[in-house]
């Protein structure tokens, strides 16, 4: 390689995060396997990084990167024909075989529908999220895959070592390709399943972010940043779909709080103690624009977008006490029935309360001390025993905040239940 | 990180003269690819400075002037902000913004990031302006 500038070598990066996505989609429509389009799409890029620091870099990265995989990916087809291998797998596939053929033709295909780049994007999606692989793969493949992201970064972000994330992915690829799964949409009856699976993996990613207060400072709010990029691409690719909106009006309003969730110390935060002025106004007016087209598509009553209107309402507050508590109950009441859980439940418990007084909120906590679900979360006690305290039952209050507090794993947690147990407002 | 893409005003954005046709659908396929890369977070286009206005502070006083203003380069004619995961990738994208008035037409563009509240050390005065900020609400 020839002297090659640091510049250069950031701003084939730079290109590289913006395309790699579409290379490797296109690409996998070719050759139907994704571990395939991902080595050819990456062999494209160790060919810019030989060519441009040289040659400088071309006035369209992008489409220069996309012809040269492609080329390869040609080459690859070649190859397997030669071997003969693969001929009734290109019989499924005219585009690629006739790519194949007439290899002018498939430009002239391409030009003639660029559009489908979009549809090549959401197949990938569908594939880095099928069913058969575990959670941990789909995500990390998406990160990859979607994201652009490297190995050392996912591991950064996942505080694992990057030996564990380099495997993890190659499994995945493989694990892919044995069990044959195509490189396409969904078809209808499946499709809402599977969309449901893409927005768990997305709203994973931005919890692994935005919930985890340990780790690598840089690549946690990074995690946020490229779920809800990835959210809004989905959006983009799948506009009606009302859950997509929700999902992604949901991350952008918890988004807006980022910077509020930790006070100067590093310590979280509850949302009620925050200090609104440090939320983001710009990601709660697009996280408000996001709920409303969810809504407008009939959508109001899906999980992802019930969770968004949740935090819409406290968006929509001022401060504290101008929190709309019976809205948020009369949602978590809907909630409650789409997406029936203890958690849910224990949520409605806390908005009843704040609504409608401690006593009623009693009633609906101490049928859910019964649920063996809530055995170990240490919130059951925690709000219970405030309750009982806003009723005036001090030793019963005691010894639920000791309860929770010998529950909570967090120290500084257990410091504020112990110190509420002792009777301080805690 | 967020960046600013500013397009400067000309003659012609200050004429008030709808952009054209063919103009608006490049600058709608620009954005709209910023949006299918998910990283458009706003984006406008401003009235000439004769709709506006300027306040100007001077030895603790203050003084109204309108619009227009002479000074063409110095005013702005809409702006695109966006949020992506590095400086060369805004660079990237600033590198693909159309021509702003036109292939064969002068016209510049500025890119600049934006401060977030956490580049400031907390203060008084910050404090200050995040309640303003928060009024706005």
């Amino acid at each position: 390689m020839a002297v090659n500038s640091a510049a250069t070598h950031r701003a084939i990066e730079a290109v590289w995060r913006i395309e790699s996505a579409k290379v490797v989609a296109c690409v996998a429509r070719m050759v139907r396997d994704v571990g395939v389009a991902e080595e050819l799409a990456q062999d494209a890029l160790v060919a810019a990084l030989e060519h441009w620091p040289e040659h400088g870099v071309p006035d369209n990265p992008g489409a220069w990167l996309m012809t040269t995989a492609k080329n390869r990916a040609l080459d690859r087809l070649r190859q397997d024909v030669l071997h003969a291998r693969k001929r009734e797998e290109l019989g499924r596939d005219l585009d690629a075989q006739e790519a194949h053929l007439v290899p002018d033709f498939v430009d002239a295909l391409d030009a003639a529908r660029e559009d489908d780049i979009g549809d090549d994007l959401l197949r990938l999606v569908f594939t880095a999220c099928h069913p058969v692989l575990s959670t941990d793969a789909r995500v990390a493949l998406t990160l990859r895959l979607l994201g652009g992201l490297t190995t050392d970064e996912i591991a950064r972000a996942f505080l694992v070592p990057e030996p564990t994330i380099a495997q993890r992915i190659v499994r995945a690829k493989r694990t892919l390709t044995a069990a044959k799964v195509p490189f396409e949409v969904p078809r209808a009856d499946a499709r809402a399943v599977r969309l449901a699976s893409v927005l768990e993996v997305i709203y994973l990613i931005f919890n692994e972010g935005y919930s985890a207060t340990a780790g690598d400072d840089w690549m946690r709010p990074a995690l946020c940043e490229e779920a809800l990029r990835l959210g809004r691409v989905l959006a983009g690719l799948v506009p009606d779909e009302s859950e997509v909106h929700g999902l992604v009006a949901l991350m952008e309003i918890q988004a807006s709080r980022i910077h509020a969730r930790v006070d100067a110390q590093g310590r979280p935060v509850l949302l009620l103690d925050q200090d609104r002025s440090r939320w983001d106004l710009l990601l709660i007016r697009r996280g408000f624009a996001a709920l409303e087209r969810a809504q407008a598509l009939g959508g109001a009553t899906g999980p992802y977008a019930l969770q968004a209107a949740l935090a819409a309402c406290h968006a929509r507050a001022h401060t504290p006490e101008q929190t709309d508590w019976a809205q948020i109950v009369a949602l978590y009441d809907v909630l409650a029935q789409v997406r029936p859980s203890p958690v849910v439940e224990l949520n409605r418990a806390v908005a009843v309360g704040m609504a409608f007084g401690p006593a009623a909120a009693l009633e609906i906590v101490d049928v859910l001390a019964a649920d063996a679900a809530l055995a170990n979360y240490h919130w059951l006690p925690s709000v219970r025993g405030d309750l009982l305290a806003k009723l005036g039952r001090k030793d019963e209050a005691r010894a639920e905040f000791e309860r929770a507090a010998a529950m909570t794993r967090n120290a500084r947690e257990r410091e504020l239940l112990l110190e509420r147990a002792r009777g301080g407002t805690g | 990180m967020r960046f600013m893409i500013m397009v400067k005003a000309t003659a012609m954005s200050e004429s008030g003269a709808m952009p054209e046709e063919s103009l608006m659908a490049v600058m709608g396929a620009y954005h709209e690819e910023l949006a299918k890369a998910g990283v458009l977070l706003d984006a406008t286009g401003l009235q000439p400075s004769s709709k506006g206005w300027r306040i100007q502070y001077s030895q603790g006083q203050r003084r109204v002037i309108d619009g227009p203003f002479a000074e063409t380069k110095e005013l702005l004619a809409g702006y695109t902000l966006i949020q992506v995961r590095s400086r060369e990738e805004a660079m990237e994208w600033a590198r693909r913004f159309p021509a702003p008035f036109g292939e064969h037409a002068d016209g510049e563009i500025e890119v600049r990031q934006l401060f977030e509240l956490d580049d400031f050390e907390p203060g008084p005065s910050v404090d200050r302006f995040r309640e303003l900020d928060a009024a706005r609400r």
